[in-house]
């Protein structure tokens, strides 16, 4: 369903990106001009402060918002024009989101979050191939036994791995992760960071991983830093982190471990 | 998104919240159902009066002395039947009037009649030998009185079925004799039994004997009070009344059509007057009914606006995910047009047991047609797109990023 890339454009590119409120009397600049490229295939993590405009970038990145000055180019086209159903649109079809309080909804079985999206991307498909597809993705993040479990009979781990099958439903290009592991114990945050690793590796999803911790950061290929509304770093990671490696490490504990 | 999804997420929304979606049915339920029976109600009143002017015979005229018209220019008048001035002759040149296929003249007064020990106050009708078939009244048993009882002014008559239970309640009264007023009547016949009037009076109650000797041996009159007519057909009704209205003021010298000492009336003009009554009648219980049916959606309106507060962040995650701002629209419109339609049905099924209840334990006359039916679950449908129709709008222009953040 992806359009074909513009040669020589990368996935991502924006382009003295601006973003400001008006708050009151007071007008907020959260973006004071952001170039940046992002090359399909690559894993950036994001980090900043609270108020470093890093979460305003992920909304403008992720379609949810648009901005007030500058150009994003989404595989060469520009889309910072684009109204509120076309957004929807490309969102739905290009984007999966996991957030950092998964945003599921509530009383619904895993099975059905996943498949949340696929009600939404205009193909009409019979119930049973939507249960099919959702649950080999619960499958692929070791959740096939608990499809039918709802999330306040999930863990925490549990639960955000049943938000990234249903980011990855629609066969997203890119996966946007806002704080993932922000509400997860040190293991579990591990054994997200290792399904992140493994789609960016194996499937060549484009993963922008927003987070405030550095070491959670260092499971990308490259960090930028906000500060201020500007990128004030933006470096390759020297020795970057394996999350499969530190998982084989840790002694086995809970069933979780069998990721 | 495609229509079975979205009642599908409709329908399930619903479930949810058992008790608050039944009570916020039961408001357009009660609605509905009120809808329901008032129309049943009306329909039914409506339909016993076509049956009672199908009974009476549509081709009916009356004419009747003095006027019902608006008094005017000063002078005295008298109500219908207090004026003297319609005679026979009037009757006689009334009946020439082409269209016109019988006549009876007709006199009325009370009187106590007495057989053997038994005695009765009733009404006294005198016509001649076709007042029953124009008044399409058959005989129980017995025969009319003759053109020559008429002439004669004979002293016989016929009893309604409510004088033969008071005067003869284990004889046959054909034969018998009763005494009217002192005078002896020879009974010849017994009507059928006509049961309530249109005004709930009882139209058996009554003894019918030739007009000459209602006139002579009665009341002492020369004039008489009405003329009953039939016309050829239903549908020359109109130019017939229009004909006799001429006639008599020619007959009667008028010029001014507000001095007439005389009413043209037809039984489609009666029945027209109460089938309005019924109708506002109608109309004035079903503008209660829909104010509760209103109610009914400003309770639909309310619990749709709690649940797109309640669930603002499950509207962030559908926008995230890809729902347009028709598909949210969509969704909210269909939750609160399932609650409406749904507690729509709920309410016909209970309207028409009110309805037969209306019927069985009160004896009102109701009437439940498809119509009415289809009516009241279409405005059922109206109320669940009109009042759900801006919660879902504000659902659906929520802001995804706020929305998300929603606490």
């Amino acid at each position: 369903m992806s359009t074909a890339p513009v040669s020589g454009e990368p996935l991502i590119r924006v382009v003295d990106l601006r973003k400001s409120y008006v708050l009151g009397d007071v007008t907020v600049h959260a973006l004071r001009g952001v170039d940046m490229e992002i090359g399909a295939g690559s894993f950036v993590a994001i980090v900043g402060a609270s108020g470093s405009g890093k979460s305003t970038f992920m909304n403008i990145l992720g379609l949810l918002d648009r901005p007030s000055g500058g150009r994003y180019f989404l595989e060469g086209q520009d889309v910072s024009g684009f109204d509120r159903d076309r957004r929807a649109i490309l969102r739905n079809r290009k984007i999966g989101f996991v957030f950092q309080n998964f945003n599921l909804l509530p009383r619904t079985s895993a099975l059905e979050n996943v498949e949340l999206p696929l009600l939404y991307d205009g193909h009409a498909r019979s119930g049973e191939d939507r249960h099919r597809k959702a649950l080999g993705l619960l499958q692929a993040v070791g959740l096939g036994e608990r499809a039918h479990h709802t999330p306040n009979q999930l863990s925490g781990g549990q639960q955000q791995r049943v938000a990234i099958a249903r980011a990855l439903v629609n066969d997203p290009e890119i996966l946007l992760a806002d704080e993932p592991t922000g509400n997860l114990d040190s293991r579990t945050s591990v054994e997200i960071m290792e399904i992140l690793q493994r789609l960016n590796r194996e499937k060549r999803i484009t993963i922008i991983l927003i987070t405030h911790e550095h070491d959670i950061a260092e499971y990308g290929q490259r960090v930028v830093a906000f500060r201020d509304g500007r990128v004030v770093s933006d470096r390759a990671v020297e020795s970057r982190r394996d999350a499969a490696a530190e998982l084989a490490a840790l002694p086995a504990l809970q069933e979780e471990a069998a990721v | 998104m495609r229509i079975q999804n979205t009642l599908r997420i409709a329908l399930r929304a619903i479930q949810r919240n058992k008790i608050r979606s039944a009570l916020t049915m039961l408001g357009v339920i009660i609605g509905v159902a009120s809808v329901i029976a008032m129309i049943a109600l009306g329909s039914g009143a409506r339909a016993s009066i076509d049956q009672q002017i199908q009974a009476q015979g549509t081709n009916v005229i009356f004419v009747s002395s003095g006027s019902f018209g608006r008094p005017g220019g000063g002078a005295v008048r008298g109500g219908a039947g207090s004026v003297t001035t319609l005679t026979l002759d009037d009757a006689k040149a009334i009946s020439e009037v082409r269209g016109v296929t019988r006549m009876s003249p007709m006199v009325r007064g009370r009187a106590q009649v007495i057989a053997g020990d038994q005695n009765w106050n009733t009404s006294v009708e005198g016509g001649n030998e076709d007042y029953l078939a124009i008044r399409n009244w058959a005989l129980a048993s017995g025969a009319n009185f003759t053109p020559r009882d008429v002439l004669v002014a004979e002293k016989v008559c016929l009893l309604g079925d409510t004088v033969v239970r008071n005067l003869f309640p284990d004889q046959d009264p054909v034969g018998q004799v009763i005494r009217v007023k002192n005078l002896p009547f020879r009974v010849l016949g017994v009507l059928v039994p006509k049961g309530q009037g249109q005004f709930g009076q009882d139209q058996d109650d009554l003894i019918i004997a030739p007009y000459t000797t209602i006139q002579k041996k009665l009341l002492g009159i020369t004039y008489i009070q009405q003329v009953y007519l039939s016309a050829d057909n239903s549908d020359d009704v109109e130019r017939v009344a229009v004909d006799i209205t001429r006639l008599m003021r020619q007959r009667h010298r008028i010029t001014n059509p507000e001095e007439d000492d005389f009413t043209v009336r037809t039984v489609e003009e009666m029945a027209a007057t109460r089938v309005q009554m019924a109708n506002t009648m109608t109309g004035l219980l079903m503008s209660v009914a829909s104010v509760s049916l209103l109610v009914g959606g400003i309770g639909i309106m309310n619990i749709m606006l709690v649940s797109v507060t309640e669930r603002t962040r499950e509207i962030g995650l559908r926008m995230a995910v890809g729902a347009r701002t028709r598909d949210i629209l969509r969704q909210f419109l269909a939750e609160a047009v399932s609650l409406s339609v749904v507690g729509g049905v709920a309410g016909i099924a209970l309207g028409v047991l009110v309805s037969q209840g209306m019927t069985w334990k009160l004896g009102w006359p109701t009437m439940i047609t498809s119509t009415s039916i289809l009516v009241a679950f279409a405005f059922a449908g109206a109320v669940g797109v009109f009042f759900g129709y801006y919660p879902a709008r504000k659902a659906a222009n929520l802001d995804p990023i706020e929305a998300l953040r929603y606490e």
